[in-house]
């Protein structure tokens, strides 16, 4: 095989992107889909520390990978609390049956 | 082939598929626990981009935080009297003929890209250097994160709690 450089773990974060984005589109229930966006959050965090150690950015890309990590956790948080919340009002969690915004 | 290609191979291998059992798996538990391999294995893959202290971060944070969150999310909104918890999916067959095409586009186009590579040297531990960023430079984002941090805790858990 060949020696491993920038281009594998771009490749590696660019098949988990699209492994994201498949699960966000095909899954129903919203939990499903908040394990997607986690991650598309993933690829993107391998970008930035692969470019950061391969590039010439000191380790300005690592600590972007550090903010991303911090705002998926809140990110994380309220979606969940929002979760929460639908399954109380709708009773269930899939995303095609919660279509009324009142009650 | 040495052994940091092998090990580079092993931990990709490994978060390929967790990815790839994660968002095909009907079983919503077993989608979890494939989703905490997939991080097992980014952790692999920052150590070899030698940022350790991002990996440790992404443990403690992503593994032992967000996780368990998604666990008891999926804990608390689904009825548990069944044994499986099963997820119903879209339709999947145009899903992936549009996600593979757009998988290929962007493989073949950073495949193609003249990346301007430069040999960093290796560093012996970046924690020092990322709290020196983090205090001099990036003050500011360091202090906004610590307020948005606040508002997110305290939103969550007054909109999640029982009325």
């Amino acid at each position: 095989m060949l020696t491993v450089g920038l281009n594998h773990f771009l490749i590696v974060s660019s098949i988990l992107f699209c492994l994201g984005i498949f699960g966000i589109v095909t899954r129903k229930n919203a939990v499903m889909v908040l394990m997607g966006i986690e991650l598309i959050l993933n690829a993107a965090n391998i970008n930035f520390v692969a470019f950061s150690r391969y590039g010439n950015f000191g380790y300005n890309g690592q600590l972007m990978a550090l903010f991303v990590i911090i705002l998926a956790a809140a990110e994380a948080a309220i979606a969940l609390a929002i979760v929460l919340n639908i399954y109380k009002t709708f009773a269930t969690v899939n995303v095609d049956e919660i279509d009324r915004l009142k009650e | 082939m040495t052994i940091y290609d092998f090990m580079f191979y092993l931990f990709a291998a490994l978060t390929v598929v967790s990815a790839f059992c994660v968002v095909t798996i009907r079983n919503i538990v077993y989608s979890a626990f494939f989703l905490l391999f997939t991080f097992f294995g980014v952790v692999g893959l920052y150590v070899l981009l030698a940022a350790d202290f991002i990996a440790i971060v992404q443990l403690v944070v992503y593994v032992g935080g967000i996780l368990i969150l998604l666990l008891f999310g999926v804990m608390l909104t689904n009825k548990i009297t069944s044994v499986q918890i099963k997820s119903g999916t879209f339709q999947i067959l145009p899903a992936a003929i549009a996600v593979g095409l757009f998988a290929g586009i962007l493989t073949s186009s950073l495949l193609s890209t003249d990346w301007k590579m430069f040999d960093t040297e290796i560093p012996i531990t970046t924690a020092y250097s990322l709290g020196n960023l983090l205090m001099n430079e990036y003050i500011l984002v360091f202090e906004l994160l610590g307020v948005l941090l606040l508002v997110a805790l305290v939103g969550a858990a007054s909109m999640a709690r029982r009325k």
